[in-house]
Parts: C-alpha cells; structure tokens; sequence
C-alpha cells in the first residue's frame, strides 16, 4: 500500500516560561493514498499540533514523518516551503483567501510559488474552478463571495498542486448547515475521485463523513476506526 | 511553445525568474492601489529628495556655466585694472578736479617691466553727449585702439573699426555702437557722416552690431552696456579732450583728471595669471597713495564661482538628503505597518508555500515601487526646474526687487542648466532608498512564524 502520510512516535513539546508543555506524547499515524481521515478531539488534545507537522508548518520535538516517499523530519525550511508549495493542499476553517487577488489568482499561488506560471497552469486553475462551481466568478474578489463560494475557491486551490493530501482545519466550521452539506459532499466527491483528505474537526457529524476517525486525547492517540455508513458497507 | 522547449535551460530559467518578478511587481502594485492615498503620501518624500537632488544639480550646473561665460566673456588670460574715483574724504581740502587712477606712466611701467603681459588694452571713458541733425544721444565716448574691437567680441554691422593707422594719425574717426548709431541716424547711412561731441566732429567709419551687456562681476567689475557707445582713438582723446574732464551733472559742475579709466592686460600664459597679477598689484601699489585703482582677475571670479557653487550643492545637497532620509523613514514606516496589517496574508502565502525569500521579495518589491514612483515623478519635478526658477525670480524682482539687490549677481541671474547624469542618479538613489528602508520591514515579515501569523486576526 503506498502511503500519503506516515507518522511513527511523534512527540513536540513546546517550552513556555510556566514549563513544558508536551503536546503531542507519541502519535503513530497512518495515511494511505485515498482516505478521508477525520481528525478528532477535545481543544487541547494535540489536534492542532499534529496538523501543523503534517503541513510542514513545524517541525516535531522527535519521531519521524514520512510525506509520500519523503522523510521530512529534519527537512530545513525552504525544502518545507517547497514541500508546502508542491505537495500540501491546505483548507482553512477561515477560508484564508488573499483579498487582493481573484479568484482564478487565489487557486494559483501554491503554484506561483513553485515557479508555475506557464498558460498551461493558468489552464489547470480554470479548470479546478470550474470543478468547484465556481467557473463564472474568476474575477471576483474574496469579498465579493459568500463564505461557502470562499472555502469553494480554497478547495480549489489546495488541489492545485495535485498534493499528497488536502489538509483541512474545521473546513465547515464557519459555514451554515447547508453551506456545511455542500462542502462536505464535495469532500467526498473528491475523496470518491481519488483524493486524500485529512481531515480536522470537532463536531462529529462532520467527522462520520469521513472514511475513518481518528481521536486523539492528551497528545496521544485514543481511537483509530473506520466509520461504518448507515447506508452501506464501506469495510 | 514547441521552440520555447528547445531553448538552453539557462535561457528558460531566465525568462521563468523575469516572469516571477513581473509577478511580483504585478501584485505589488495591486496591493499598494489599495491604499492609494498612504502609497502617494509615502512617496511625496522621495518625490520632494529626488526632485532636490536634480534641481540642486541643475542649478550649480546653472551657476558655473554662467561663471564660465563670465569668465570667458573677460577672459581667463586677463587682468583688469580700472581707476576708482577714491572717497570724497581723501581728497578734502583740495580745490577743483582731483587727479586720480592709472596713468600713462602705470601703464609704460607695467608693460614694460613685466615680461608675462602679452599686450595690453588701454581704455579712457567719458560720458558724453552726441549730436547730428539735432538728435542727440547721451553715452560713452571710447578712446581706446583696435584691440579693443577683439578683446570685447564686437562684431561690425557696417564699416571698419579703428586700425592702427587712426592710432598714429589721432584720426578724427569714430565707431559707433549699434544704440547710438541707429537714434542718431534713423534713416540714413551714418558712414562718413560727421557726429558732434561737445565742440569736437568725428567722422562715422563703423558701426558695431549690437552686444548683450556684460553682467557686473563680484563688485570689482560694474556690468557694461555696449549699446550707446562710440569709439575714437585714445590717441585722439588724448590729445583733443586730455585728461581733465568736466561734466554738467544737475546744475554743477563736476571735475576729473584721470588718464585711464581701464587697462586690459591680456598674460601670455593662463598659468602666470596670478602671479602676474600679484606683480601689477605690487606695481601699482608703489606709486599709489591711495587706492584708487582696482585689479579685477577674471580668474579669481572663478574661483569665487567655484565656491558659490560648492557651497550651494553643499547646502542642497543637505536638504535634499534630509528629505531622503526623512522619506526614507516614511516609506519604512508604512511598510512596517503595512507587514503588521498584512500578518494573515504572509501567513497564508506561508502555508502555500511561499519561502521566507519570497515574501522578502514580495515586499521589497512594493517598497522599491513606492520609491521607484517617488524617483519617477521626482524626475519629472526635477526637470522643471527652469521655468518655475524663471517664475520664481521674476514673481521676487517685482514684489521684492530691494531684496533681490542684495543677492549675489550670480544667483541673481543663474538658469538651472539639467545635467543628464543626475537623472539616473536620482533614479538609483531611489531605487537604494527602497531597498535600504525596505529590507527591514520585508525581513521582518519574512521571519514570522507561520503558525502564528495564520492565527493572527
């Protein structure tokens, strides 16, 4: 099975004036190509730190990671930049869109960063807008969308650059029920088509949607299981 | 496409980095188009330096072409000697005319004992009233030799000017300056015509085209006006008026006795000029119990320019360097605000990717561009710098002429010349600002954590 994903011990304290804080104790975690993994737990469980080291954004106080083939452990930060640019598609609980930029200029920075500016790349981003509904508003502004149009155009643009996995941090937890219904189908349609998904969130009818849940408590892994659909089998 | 493929990498990685700074540029001028105003007050400092910095240039480029005419109008090779009516307290106590100046024997002695001095130009002025058919012309009357038709760049409008043969013979011929030929003769040919000088005729054998006056030069030379002159043979002055000279001057009478009002001494080497002139001095000085004479070294004046000028660029270059810095300041200042208003976005462009070199670029860019803006426009001001000099002097000579008196004449009547260099000079010293004052903020952005800043409100 080859693997978007693999975390073996990972620990990160973090030093603070009052002590240490360990936030994560020794997580394994497994993801291979094509999950929808939802990533669950209380506020202070370790969630948001495992996040951050599965996005290249921190580095971990020991353990390993592996992103694809790639140790990333001791990656320096340009090559984790790099990694971020050409390999991780982020989703943010506040869309985080640039409002300067349109739409169409919004799905295109992880590329901008890769030095992909060709028209063939220009092609690639009109084309995931499309994909997300959103293919006649590419020149709107962030500003000018509603919040679930918005988190649309970060879908888009996290699967930009075709990356190990999209990262999505509370991806509904700013929209409404229905807004929330849409983007959560469009999760499993990617998912469905082919994209890794981590998924992390706190309220557990989003998390049912996913393929398997993952609870963490204190920094370390609680419960590891798939979710069993009402409607069918997925085992 | 197809060819572009082909293209050496080296090429290919040329045209991809170029893309990336159009980019940048590009995303760079959208965000500042955001916040028109404060990206246009940002630049006003940099507008202000630069266009200093091209206007200081331009006008000490002004001041010593002007001193380079000057000089070249008197010439760099003279030395001036003029006769100065001494202060009426030296002469108390004596009755009537009161000789004073150089005389004929100054001169013998000068040309004679100082072997530097090429040849001189001795010059007698009076003011004179000249009359034909009724008409008459108050001006100068000239005697001096046919050098002076050189050494003063007069050029003939109809004739000849004195020769050496009016010399000799004390000729009773006369030159006339292009002002007093044309009221006293407005439509008839004055050659050969005979013109009255109190009870003496000359006979017209020239006319000279008009000259612009010369400007009058750090208080030792007075401005010349050529253009109601008429010129005889100092011969002839010599021997038909003398030296005693009186004028009706408002109802008295006023009595002189001067030999020579001027001699021109023209060195055979620049690099003697101011020895020799320290000789002539010394010269002087021995048979002069008073000074009443004064020694103008056209050379000197230069000098004087020089430091004029150095001395302008200095102070300029001072407020226009303030002005810089000050800009300078401002620009880092918005930018520092502008990285703090802006946590989100780098961390957003963070997590997409973006290495801390790319956000430095990112927001070198949009400094360099305020301040390349600023430069930009600041050339544009630099450049009309004439015609808003021109205005400024001519708005000061008629609401505060007293005090454009007491200006120096050569900032008086400077002319901003532009010189080509300071453009790109003011071009690069913008861009550096941009770069000084833009690094600080941009490093500062670039080194935020991007964890911390996602989470930045």
């Amino acid at each position: 099975m080859k693997y978007a994903a693999r975390c073996e011990a990972l620990t990160r304290e973090y030093h603070l004036d009052g002590g240490t804080v360990r936030a994560l104790r020794g997580v394994d975690l497994d993801v291979p190509e094509g999950d929808f993994v939802a990533i669950m737990g209380a506020s202070g469980s370790g969630k948001s730190t495992l996040l951050n080291l599965l996005g290249c954004l921190d580095h971990p106080s020991s353990g390993r990671i592996r992103l694809g083939e790639e140790d990333i452990t001791l990656a320096d930060d340009d090559r984790l930049s790099e990694i971020r640019a050409s390999s991780i598609g982020f989703v943010f609980q506040s869309y985080n869109l640039i409002p300067q930029l349109t739409v169409i200029e919004n799905i295109e920075v992880p590329l901008y960063y890769q030095g992909k500016l060709a028209s063939e790349d220009r092609k690639r981003c009109r084309d995931l807008a499309e994909l997300v509904g959103l293919g006649d508003r590419l020149g709107h502004r962030p500003t000018q969308l509603s919040g679930g149009q918005q988190q649309r155009v970060a879908i888009a643009r996290s699967l930009v650059n075709d990356p190990y996995f999209m990262l999505a941090d509370e991806p509904t937890g700013n929209l409404d029920s229905v807004t929330t219904e849409d983007i959560l189908n469009l999760l499993e349609t990617l998912n469905r088509e082919g994209k890794t998904i981590i998924m992390v969130t706190h309220e557990p009818d989003v998390g049912q949607r996913a393929k398997r849940i993952v609870r963490l408590k204190d920094g370390l892994v609680q419960s590891d299981k798939l979710v069993v659909k009402e409607q069918g089998d997925k085992e | 496409m197809g060819i572009a493929r082909h293209r050496p990498p080296r090429f290919r990685q040329l045209i991809a980095m170029l893309r990336l700074w159009l980019r940048t540029l590009q995303l760079g001028v959208k965000s500042l188009s955001l916040h028109l105003m404060r990206s246009l007050l940002t630049v006003l400092g940099i507008f202000i330096g630069i266009a200093s910095v091209i206007w200081l240039l331009a006008i000490g480029e002004g001041i010593s072409q002007k001193a380079q005419e000057q000089i070249e109008g008197l010439g760099a090779n003279n030395v001036i000697v003029r006769s100065i009516k001494p202060p009426s307290e030296t002469t108390e106590g004596i009755r009537g005319a009161v000789p004073y100046g150089i005389t004929r024997a100054d001169y013998a002695r000068i040309m004679e004992t100082i072997p530097t001095i090429q040849r001189g130009l001795p010059i007698r002025e009076i003011r004179r009233r000249f009359s034909y058919a009724g008409r008459l012309v108050d001006g100068r009357l000239v005697g001096c030799t046919p050098e002076y038709f050189e050494v003063n760049r007069l050029e003939m409008a109809l004739g000849r000017f004195l020769t050496d043969a009016d010399m000799r013979t004390k000729a009773n011929h006369c030159v006339l300056a292009a002002g007093t030929a044309e009221r006293l003769f407005p439509l008839d040919n004055p050659i050969g015509k005979s013109i009255r000088v109190e009870e003496a005729y000359y006979v017209v054998i020239g006319v000279t085209k008009s000259r612009s006056p010369t400007a009058g030069i750090g208080g030792s030379l007075a401005g010349q006006d050529f253009n109601f002159d008429a010129y005889i043979p100092i011969s002839t002055l010599w021997s038909r008026i003398g030296d005693q000279v009186v004028t009706r001057r408002s109802g008295s009478f006023e009595g002189e006795i001067v030999e020579l009002s001027q001699a021109t001494l023209r060195i055979r080497e620049v690099d003697h000029v101011m020895e020799t002139s320290d000789l002539i001095k010394e010269t002087l000085r021995r048979h002069h119990r008073i000074e009443d004479y004064g020694v103008t070294v056209p050379l000197e004046l230069l000098e004087q320019a020089r430091t004029t000028r150095m001395m302008f660029i200095l102070f300029m270059g001072l407020i226009a360097a303030i002005s810089l810095v000050v800009g300078g300041i401002g620009i880092m200042n918005i930018m520092l605000a502008t990285v703090t208003e802006r946590t989100r976005e780098i961390g957003i462009r963070r997590a997409l990717g973006a290495k801390r070199r790319d956000i430095i670029r990112q927001f070198l860019a949009e400094t360099v561009l305020l301040s390349v803006f600023g430069g930009l426009t600041g050339v544009l001001g630099g450049l009309t710098c004439g015609p808003i000099s021109r205005a400024v002097r001519w708005g000061l000579d008629t609401a505060a002429p007293d005090v454009m008196e007491q200006l120096p004449d050569l900032i008086r009547a400077v002319d901003p010349v532009i010189v080509p260099w300071s453009i790109p000079l003011a071009l690069g010293i913008a861009i550096s600002i941009g770069v000084v004052f833009g690094l600080y903020p941009a490093v500062r952005a670039a080194k935020m954590d991007p964890i911390e800043a996602l989470r930045h409100e």
